[in-house]
């Protein structure tokens, strides 16, 4: 498959994640059947499908918020096992965003962006919290520091959410359905952060159903539906020729309002 | 068209109407509000006036305040006799040996100086260095305690543990309880949500057993049971005998409260963590300890308040807290008969102290609420 690269994008490296072979059952539920997927660095993917068609539970696999059964996950040269050591060594690579922000209530917004900084990256403080405004600078909300969460509108914690993940400088981001359970008035403001990432080059995994993001910004678009992957391609290919009927089924229910 | 655009104005805010606002309205609202709310608020007036006033007139306005001996309570029978508890003061706070000794009282006297000097400043929101406070208080102090009431050194006479009581005997039993079941409770607590099942069995296991036997059936064994299985000469100390067998009892208790915090917190928080790769023991202690801890406040006070009022179950092994000193004092040859200033003194005195645990975890509570928005 040739990737159409658009307009203002970054050169494709190497390979970042190697998943092969991959199955994961929750109890009897086959929840993810033979998932093969590679992804290289600066590569933009929008995973989408119905719910239940295992698509969180496929990025969640990746920092090991899951535990797979069968198959292989290969994160930046580092093999997922059950190794706590390879399991934080990735988690400290790769970011995640929550669909329900998951800020530390009990910290302030400061706080919530260098915990890790200092502890998982024993970094002195005030070296952190300049790292942390910076990146609070970049989601727009530096005046919001010494707030707690709590205080915040949805989209707000969202945008600090990305930047907390942001401040460990990792090399994949991991989106779980960000947006979704926003107010309508907030999605474009965590969007435009999102589109900002893409352009530096971030290598990205988001699971979404914002088409319209998926169009501007992926330069991949994958299709799942009972834990299998159905359909993957660039988006103008995806959105205007779709390959699988089931897929046609899926765009056509969605885009139809 | 642009013409045809409106622009939306917000009205302006207008005070609410009269009737809502204003003591009568308050009045009206919560006491009159119906005709059962109207006849219980004038059932509970006409009860009050008619129990309120003789008590007071009896502990207050004929009370006998002052004086060294029972012939001048003897001679006022209509009003308390406070000058009991005035004499037997240091017997009842301190314990027989203080009570005795008044020449020593200024040692115990000196323990709670020191004791609200370090409290005091922990509770207030501004003060700075309260680690330093904290570990004075929680490691320091206990030490201090022990040189200075037990004696023994620097030329200071021995008050051996048998003759500890009263107030002083209540405060030892409940801060060594205390002091000891927090940690053992919330490690328990994080054992019995552990993923490894021989240390989830171990803990689960000890807080049925503590939790399921009552408190005065430990005291019990500890005084009786626990030198049989020891050899004849080791002898342990029956306050610290007490003391063991309380902390056994309330890590128990407070391992569930601690357990009913940590099981409010959302699964997301968990993940966040681990997704920044916070191993166990620093997602534990920054993530969900602080939250957990603060979900528990309440509980945790609650098994602590009961704590402090259970230590007067000690008498079953021959101990005397406050409750039962204050007792030992009103059936005194010189005293027989007061018994009911003695027990309203001690019950003062219990309530002062669980009156201002409750308040200051309501406003611990306040102060840790972070969700409010201002």
């Amino acid at each position: 498959m040739t990737i159409d690269i658009q307009a203002n994008s970054i050169e494709l490296g190497e390979t970042i994640i190697k998943i092969d072979g991959l199955n994961k059952w929750y109890g009897q539920f086959h929840v993810l059947k033979d998932i093969n997927l590679d992804v290289k660095r600066g590569e933009r993917i929008v995973i989408c499908g119905p719910s239940g068609s295992g698509k969180s539970t496929l990025i969640r696999c990746i920092n090991r918020l899951e535990v797979h059964q069968e198959g292989s996950i290969v994160v930046d040269g580092i093999l997922l096992t059950e190794d706590t050591k390879h399991i934080n060594d990735v988690r400290r690579e790769v970011g995640m965003v929550f669909q329900h922000f998951n800020l530390f209530p009990h910290l302030t917004v400061l706080e919530n962006c260098t915990l890790a900084l200092i502890w998982v990256r024993k970094m002195p403080k005030k070296e952190a919290e300049e790292i942390a405004m910076r990146y609070l600078e970049r989601v727009k909300i530096p005046e919001q520091s010494q707030k707690y969460p709590g205080q915040l509108s949805g989209g707000q914690q969202q945008r600090v959410a990305i930047a907390r993940s942001l401040c460990m400088n990792p090399r994949v981001m991991l989106f779980d359905e960000p947006t979704s359970a926003l107010d309508p008035e907030m999605i474009s403001e965590v969007l435009d952060v999102m589109v900002g990432l893409a352009e530096d080059g971030m290598t990205m995994l988001c699971v979404t159903h914002e088409m319209g993001f998926a169009r501007k910004v992926a330069n991949r678009v994958i299709f799942m539906d009972e834990g299998q992957i159905v359909e993957q391609n660039e988006p103008e290919a995806f959105f205007n020729h779709p390959q699988n009927d089931r897929t046609r089924l899926f765009l056509s229910q969605i885009l139809q309002h | 068209m642009i013409d045809d655009l409106k622009t939306f104005t917000t009205l302006p805010d207008r005070a609410p109407p009269g009737s809502e606002i204003g003591l009568i309205a308050w009045i009206r609202q919560n006491l009159f509000g119906s005709a059962g709310s109207s006849i219980t608020t004038l059932i509970l007036v006409f009860l009050f006036l008619m129990y309120l006033p003789p008590f007071v007139e009896w502990a207050l306005i004929n009370a006998n305040w002052v004086g060294n001996e029972r012939s001048i309570c003897d001679a006022n029978k209509a009003g308390a006799c406070w000058a009991f508890i005035g004499v037997r003061m240091d017997q009842i706070l301190f314990g027989l040996y203080f009570g005795a000794n008044p020449d020593q009282v200024w040692r115990p006297v000196t323990i709670f100086i020191i004791f609200f000097t370090l409290l005091i400043p922990l509770m207030i929101d501004k003060t700075p260095r309260k680690d330093i406070l904290g570990i004075l208080l929680l490691l320091v102090f206990p030490a201090l305690f022990y040189v200075l009431i037990y004696g023994g050194v620097f030329g200071i006479p021995v008050a051996d543990t048998t003759q500890w009581g009263g107030f002083l005997l209540t405060f030892a039993l409940a801060f060594i309880g205390i002091l000891f079941a927090l940690p053992i409770g919330i490690l328990l607590a994080l054992g019995r949500r552990s993923e490894m099942p021989v240390i989830r069995a171990i803990c689960v296991t000890y807080i049925e057993f503590w939790r399921g036997t009552p408190l005065i059936t430990i005291l019990f064994m500890a005084s009786v049971m626990l030198p049989l299985f020891f050899p004849a000469g080791v002898d342990f100390d029956k306050v610290v005998r007490a003391m063991i067998g309380i902390t056994l009892f309330q890590s128990a208790y407070t391992a569930e409260a601690v357990r009913g915090g940590l099981s409010a917190i959302p699964k997301g928080q968990y993940e966040a963590a681990m997704a920044l790769g916070l191993g166990y023991w620093k997602r534990t202690i920054f993530i969900i300890l602080p939250q957990g801890l603060k979900i528990s406040i309440p509980a945790i006070v609650n098994t602590f308040i009961a704590l402090f009022k259970d230590t007067s179950l000690v008498s079953i092994i021959g101990l005397l807290d406050l409750l039962n000193m204050a007792q030992t004092a009103s059936r005194s040859l010189e005293w027989n008969g007061y018994d009911i200033e003695g027990y309203l003194f001690a019950g003062f005195i219990f309530w002062m102290f669980c009156f201002g645990m409750s308040r200051y975890s309501q406003n611990l509570e306040r102060k840790l609420d972070t969700d409010r928005r201002n």
